[in-house]
């Protein structure tokens, strides 16, 4: 497998490839939180976010409908919130019989339950821009200016790192299985259920210890090229006018869509 | 591909920015306690060890099962890392993985993180752990029962809390929202529990070294026991509590500032089991609950009582409820 396979980052050089990681993270967060403060039903504020999101499409030179086509992950879990919709106290919108059940939307539950999926929707697609626009090896140094412990930063470094290693393993144990589940036509392959599930567990054992060997000469491999508790990054990472510039604008931004939201 | 998400991964703004907060300091401080920790207990060889490991899960989440139905089973892997690495060691681990879920595939938001790693890292890792401890020393089979229960119990665990944090945040009904997701995960614990047995179980036969009573995943303290019992108390009372008594968790959290809207028992919902699955009502899954509990209870008593008397027979008695039933 390619190390690129579960890579998100687009390669290119625009504005926002440039810009300091710190200075994304925060944006992104910032942003996030902001949808969050927003009152239901701001629609010119959830438009504002919007407009926030096409410009910064925009800046990143993907296409402006880059992140909303990927943008459908984090839907399904709407359906948790649909129980708002009947829940809310309110003007009753309309009526309708499922099973034994009678059904009985509120404008007061639409009006929220749209406002969580909008939210959440905006939330995604600024998540998904900033790991298209950031080297994940970037990321994970912007977390540790950010002061989050060594110890987890290097944790999830080698795990990016050793994942497509790993992957391969996986690829290869599940090929094995499916090579070794012949079944003649109209005939189930496999025993039953716990059987499958044994099986299952046994590569998991299987990738566990095969993990686990590895990460032994992968250290032994650290120590002789000079390993000395913590990795090093070549990019400096320095703040410089423009970011700041950048941060400034953004976060202007996020304060006239909280002030419209609001007032 | 083979990536498959959980339905236990909140994406953003499902959670109110209090849950968030409070969910982040609860998570902070663990994970400040379990990285303290490890570095006491671990020298710099094993960060590149929980590294690969935190791989592994994420890896071996991909290793899946045909079930029913197109559905699959598969591993989430807090209980296999908790054993293998130690609890702190393993609460680091799930962390990393769950970092990695919501920052690269937006698989879980990154405001509600904190809630998230609480979910399925931390209180995984706990429960795992605590069961696991309890029964460290005693023999393979009552062993690999208790780590089939601990799975079970910490997918339970993770539905619950994450249910309650969706219900704090007024983003849902606790009557529906906490039987459908126990119910769900009920099946997803099966699959979690079957594989983490056997992936043991593997591990037991072919490294022993790596799982034993001398091994550095085994010095962690009592206190994990109180914490695991503890945990699976919660789930098992608070479970028939949240679906039979609605009105009181509400007026709790109206209390607690947590839900603003006023709401009416008889509303439309009043008297609702379990969407989707209309005909299964809550106090099944309840039941099931509780018959899991009573199953590790008396699979604990006799296995301790035989072990004390060194009876043969010990293992024979306890293979029988490896694999609980929810639903008995």
């Amino acid at each position: 497998m390619h190390s690129d396979a579960f890579d998100r980052y687009h390669h290119h050089d625009s504005a926002l490839h440039r810009l300091d990681p710190r200075i994304k993270v925060v944006v992104v967060i910032a942003f996030i939180l902001s949808n969050a403060l927003l009152p239901d039903g701001a629609w010119t504020a959830f438009g504002l976010a919007w407009l926030f999101l096409f410009l910064a499409n925009a800046l990143s030179d993907l296409g402006l409908g880059y992140t909303f086509k990927r943008s459908f992950i984090a839907l399904p879990f709407a359906l948790v919130a649909v129980t708002v919709l009947f829940s809310i106290p309110g003007k009753p919108l309309s009526q309708f019989h499922f099973m034994m059940w009678e059904f009985t939307v509120t404008d007061a539950g639409l009006l929220r339950f749209v406002s969580i999926v909008i939210r959440s929707w905006l939330s995604v697609q600024a998540a998904i821009l900033l790991v298209a626009v950031t080297r994940f090896p970037d990321l994970i140094h912007a977390f540790e200016h950010l002061r989050v412990p060594a110890i987890l930063t290097t944790i999830i470094a080698f795990l990016y790192r050793y994942l497509f290693v790993l992957m391969d393993e996986v690829m290869r144990l599940l090929r094995a299985r499916q090579s070794r589940s012949a079944a003649a036509t109209g005939q189930r392959s496999g025993g039953g259920v716990l059987w499958r599930a044994r099986v299952s567990g046994h590569m998991a054992g299987q990738l566990f210890l095969r993990s686990y060997e590895r990460s032994d000469r992968i250290y032994n491999a650290m120590l002789a090229r000079g390993y000395v508790g913590q990795l090093l990054t070549l990019n400096p990472h320095e703040l410089h006018g423009r970011d700041w510039a950048y941060a400034a604008v953004a976060f202007l931004f996020i304060l006239a869509m909280q002030f419209v939201g609001r007032f | 591909m083979l990536y498959s998400p959980v339905p236990m991964h909140i994406p953003d703004n499902f959670l109110s920015i209090a849950v968030s907060l409070i969910c982040w300091v609860i998570t902070i401080i663990t994970l400040g306690i379990a990285i303290s920790r490890t570095n006491k207990s671990l020298g710099e060889r094993q960060v590149p060890l929980m590294g690969v490991m935190a791989a592994f899960i994420f890896a071996a989440q991909m290793i899946n099962f045909p079930v029913l139905g197109g559905t699959s089973g598969h591993l989430l892997g807090g209980v296999l890392a908790a054993i293998t690495l130690g609890p702190w060691a393993g609460m680091l681990v799930m962390t990393a993985v769950i970092a990695v879920q919501g920052l690269l595939f937006q698989d879980g938001g990154l405001v509600v993180m904190g809630a998230n790693i609480l979910n399925m890292g931390i209180l995984t890792c706990a429960v795992g752990y605590g069961l696991y401890r309890s029964v460290l020393g005693s023999n393979r089979a009552l062993k690999l029962t208790v780590i089939g229960v601990a799975a079970w119990l910490s997918v339970m665990a993770g539905a619950l809390s994450t249910a309650l944090q969706i219900w704090l945040s007024g983003n849902a009904e606790v009557q529906i929202v906490v039987p459908a997701m126990l119910f769900v995960h009920a099946f997803i614990g099966l699959g979690e529990a079957l594989i983490t047995v056997a992936a043991v179980l593997f591990i037991m036969r072919t490294r022993p070294d790596l799982i034993g009573e001398r091994s550095e995943s085994a010095q962690g303290g009592k206190g994990w026991i109180l914490t695991g019992v503890l945990i699976t108390l919660t789930v098992v009372l608070l479970s028939p509590f949240a679906s039979a008594n609605p009105d009181g968790l509400n007026r709790v959290a109206t209390d607690l500032g947590f839900i603003q809207t006023a709401k009416s028992a008889s509303g439309p919902l009043a008297g609702y089991t379990v969407p989707f699955l209309a005909s299964v009502s809550a106090s099944k899954i309840v039941a099931g609950a509780i018959g899991v509990i009573v199953v590790l209870a008396i699979v604990f008593i006799t296995g301790r009582s035989l072990q004390s008397k060194r009876g043969l027979d010990a293992p024979a008695k306890t293979n029988r409820t490896t694999q609980p039933n929810p639903k008995s």
